[in-house]
């Protein structure tokens, strides 16, 4: 039963804790005002961050206690500090028969931030106005000038590594010292240069020098695991624990937001929650809330917010919730690269990627035959060895014995790969909605997906296949067979079932048959679902993110994006959730909600 | 782990420890925690004890000992191997069916089993089931299996103590600065005609 909810009216309760939950968090507590934080997962302490363990303190080594590595599911977290995953026990989604979708749920005080890739570009100009570019999708009721001011706050609160390159796809910033490029990084910056395209030192929100009392990176290479010294960011470690220190922020784990509750005039006056701990429904009142769940969690929020008042779900007579969602477009390519058999070994962990190639295509877009850009990610080095690490020399050499030990020793370090990470434009077919029959373990209505990659992105998916196999056979590099279409996210074993197919089959013509494009969902860019726009008709919240029909109600995660553009998403999250942060402090200053 | 074999592996790891003589500390470590596992007992957890000696048989040729550098049966990567198949119905499956492969395509050329083998007949056979162009029906499954075979010994000696001094990773270190070494960009220069 719902036990009736405590006499404290919260000036805001924030709900998530990733990187619009923290940024929220930490600038409303700045200004002076009170949070409560609900975080669906267990508190988060650094003595949980095992970034330097190496696989042998693990008996599985990371292949998951039940051997998943071999043969499919997911292996977990076992070094890093996120708890998630696409599974979660009593906390199904479906799938529409047809679409392919895998939606990935971080439970655990910081969320996705703890361990996500660190990528921090900015949007481009351009990137707010995608209809008045090229008549697809719809513009943002925002412009980069909006932006900008946040995304300096956010660069120079958080610390981000680049250069000042005046590149238009790549608009600077304000930038830390990045780290020199490693010996594969050269290689593709001048496999690049001899195609005409531009490769730069990579943005990523690690620190290279002290900032704000947080020490400067190790180099130890795991980012992805989450940092004890917090030289990289997560909202954790350099949001939420900095906030509670004054005092303003008060926390609850492991609660799970089941509802919204609002009064006659339709706003939200609370908030039901599941405590994970007991099982039980408890209430928590507020002047006004946030949804920072992640975009698909808060349209399920305001969804499942369903009364009377509002039948198809609060804030939703657009009946444009759940709907305009996108995720990145994934394609990877690797080659073994002879030119590195033999070089002089070092350490080349660093930190994620020391280098990345902007999106080059900007002024011949049209002639192109997709309407949108992508940018590229490179991987190389003698990363720690893990399972799996050796799989693709040992393909390709086979036999076994001290042979094949010295062709491991040649070749360790030696294979690089290139991950494109494209823009998607919003179709109608690719939306969340509420699965009418299916409940997770609370009772709570989950959601179903739909999903559709439209021509736009397996063209932008073949361009993407022909570009990697230029840059990397102008280096000199073997492209291996069949590792096109992987996500390929750091940090996460991706392996296949099967190692009889590993080197089978040759690729196949790209022009005819699908390219090797990621799942709807799998690279963990999903946003859209509860976009931004002037016109409550076509969208559920405004330019400042508080939603047309309900004054007191806010959205901050990657819900609000109107498009999804090549950049990875997480600086623009930080950035509109610190503009989103800064007018809500003034709308409750002045009484207005 | 029965008497012999028990006595077999530590002789192994004598000999091995003593031909190093300076074998990495967190190796030797290691060498020992396994060493002590197995003078514990070791019964197998998802095989019978004649298919474990052969499938530790098999990751020794594997992963042999190399310049006194241990491989894979003084590290008990069998031992690895049958820990995670008994948790998983379909690793189970491939190691039972091609364990019993092995025995069998070694009956049909003469010997009584693969465990039993001569060294030279066991090598004969392996060097045909570790290359795919040898695919043929009738070593189809032992290609198949020896892949699998072959996949998880080498994860299990690389991401070991061992391993990872093997192949002289580097990493893993705290670092006050990032400057990788100019000579190490040089020779890829050089080497790529870049």
């Amino acid at each position: 039963m719902t036990q009736p909810a405590s006499s404290t009216v919260h000036d805001v309760i924030v709900i998530g804790s990733g990187a619009g939950g923290g940024t929220m968090t930490k600038v409303l507590a700045d200004l002076g005002i009170s949070v409560l934080l609900l975080e669906a997962g267990p508190m988060l302490s650094m003595g949980d961050l095992k970034e330097h363990m190496l696989p042998y303190h693990v008996p599985h080594r990371g292949a998951g206690a039940r051997g998943q590595a071999y043969t499919g599911g997911s292996t977990g977290f076992t070094y890093s500090a996120t708890f998630g995953g696409a599974q979660l026990e009593g906390e199904p989604y479906t799938v529409a028969p047809g679409s392919d979708f895998s939606w990935f749920r971080s439970r655990i005080l910081g969320g996705r931030t703890n361990h996500y890739g660190r990528i921090t570009l900015r949007f481009a100009d351009y990137d707010f106005r995608p209809r008045s570019t090229d008549g697809l999708g719809t513009d943002w009721p925002i412009t980069y000038d909006d932006l900008a001011p946040y995304y300096d706050k956010a660069e120079t609160f958080i610390g981000v590594t680049g250069t000042v390159e005046k590149i238009r796809s790549a608009p600077d910033g304000i930038f830390q010292t990045p780290a020199a490029l490693r010996a594969h990084d050269v290689l593709v910056q001048r496999s690049c240069a001899k195609l005409g395209i531009r490769a730069i030192p990579g943005r990523q929100a690690v620190i290279t020098k002290t900032t704000n009392g947080r020490p400067a990176c190790h180099y130890c290479g795991q980012c992805g695991r989450g940092c004890m010294t917090a030289s990289n960011y997560a909202s954790s470690y350099v949001q939420i624990f900095p906030a509670m220190k004054t005092g303003k922020v008060q926390i609850i784990a492991n609660a799970m937001a089941r509802e919204l509750i609002t009064d006659d005039s339709g706003k939200v006056t609370a908030v039901s929650y599941i405590d994970k701990t007991t099982g039980s429904e408890r209430q928590v009142r507020c002047r006004t809330v946030v949804l920072s769940a992640s975009a698909c969690e808060s349209a399920r929020l305001l969804l499942n917010s369903k009364s009377s008042r509002h039948p198809q779900g609060l804030a939703n007579s657009s009946g444009t919730v759940g709907r305009y969602l996108t995720d990145t477009v994934g394609s990877s390519l690797g080659a073994f690269v002879p030119a590195l058999v033999g070089m002089p070994r070092y350490n080349s962990d660093g930190y994620g990627t020391h280098l990345y190639v902007p999106w080059f295509g900007l002024e011949k877009q049209k002639a192109l035959g997709f309407p949108r850009g992508y940018h590229i990610e490179v991987g190389g080095g003698y990363g720690m060895p893990g399972i799996g690490s050796f799989t693709g020399i040992v393909n390709r050499h086979e036999g076994y014995g001290v042979k094949m030990k010295q062709a491991i020793r040649d070749e360790y370090g030696t294979t690089v790969s290139l991950s494109g990470r494209g823009e998607m434009i919003p179709n109608d077919k690719s939306f969340c909605e509420i699965d009418p029959e299916v409940k997770d373990r609370w009772g709570i209505p989950v959601l179903r997906f739909h999903w559709e990659w439209s021509d736009h992105e397996l063209n932008q998916v073949r361009h993407m296949q022909e570009t990697f196999r230029a840059i990397l056979e102008g280096m000199g590099g073997q492209i291996a067979a069949n590792t096109g279409g992987r996500g390929g996210r750091g940090g996460v074993p991706t392996t296949t079932a099967s190692p009889t197919a590993a080197g089978a089959t040759p690729p196949a013509p790209l022009a005819q048959a699908r390219p090797p494009i990621s799942r709807g969902g799998a690279i963990i860019h999903e946003v859209g679902a509860v976009r931004m726009g002037n016109d409550p008709k076509t969208s559920p919240i405004n330019k400042f993110c508080q939603a047309h029909e309900v004054k007191n109600l806010f959205v901050a995660d990657g819900a609000p994006f109107v498009s999804n553009p090549d950049k990875n998403p997480t600086h623009t999250i930080v950035a509109l959730a610190w503009r989103t942060a800064e007018y809500l402090a003034e709308e409750l200053r002045k009484g207005n909600v | 782990m029965s008497d012999v074999s028990r006595r077999d592996v530590l002789r192994r790891l004598a000999l091995v420890l003593t031909a190093t003589g300076t074998l990495d500390r967190v190796a030797a470590a290691e060498v020992h925690q396994l060493a002590a596992q197995g003078a514990g007992g070791y019964t197998p957890r998802s095989m019978t004890e004649h298919q474990f000696k052969t499938l530790e048989r098999l990751t020794d040729l594997i992963i042999p000992v190399e310049n006194g550098a241990p491989g894979a049966v003084a590290a008990g990567w069998a031992q690895w191997i049958d820990a995670i198949s008994s948790e998983n119905d379909q690793l189970k499956t491939i190691y039972r069916d091609g364990l019993t492969w092995l025995d069998t395509t070694m009956k049909e050329r003469g010997a009584a089993e693969f465990l039993t083998a001569t060294a030279a007949q066991q090598t004969t056979l392996l060097d045909q089931i570790a290359y795919r162009r040898n695919q043929t029906p009738a070593l189809a499954p032992g290609i198949t299996f020896f892949n699998w075979a072959r996949r998880m010994t080498v994860d299990a000696f690389y991401t070991s103590a061992i391993g990872i001094k093997d192949v002289d990773y580097r990493g893993n270190a705290p670092m006050a600065s990032y400057p990788p070494p100019a000579e190490s960009i040089a020779y890829a220069l050089k080497k790529s005609s870049l």
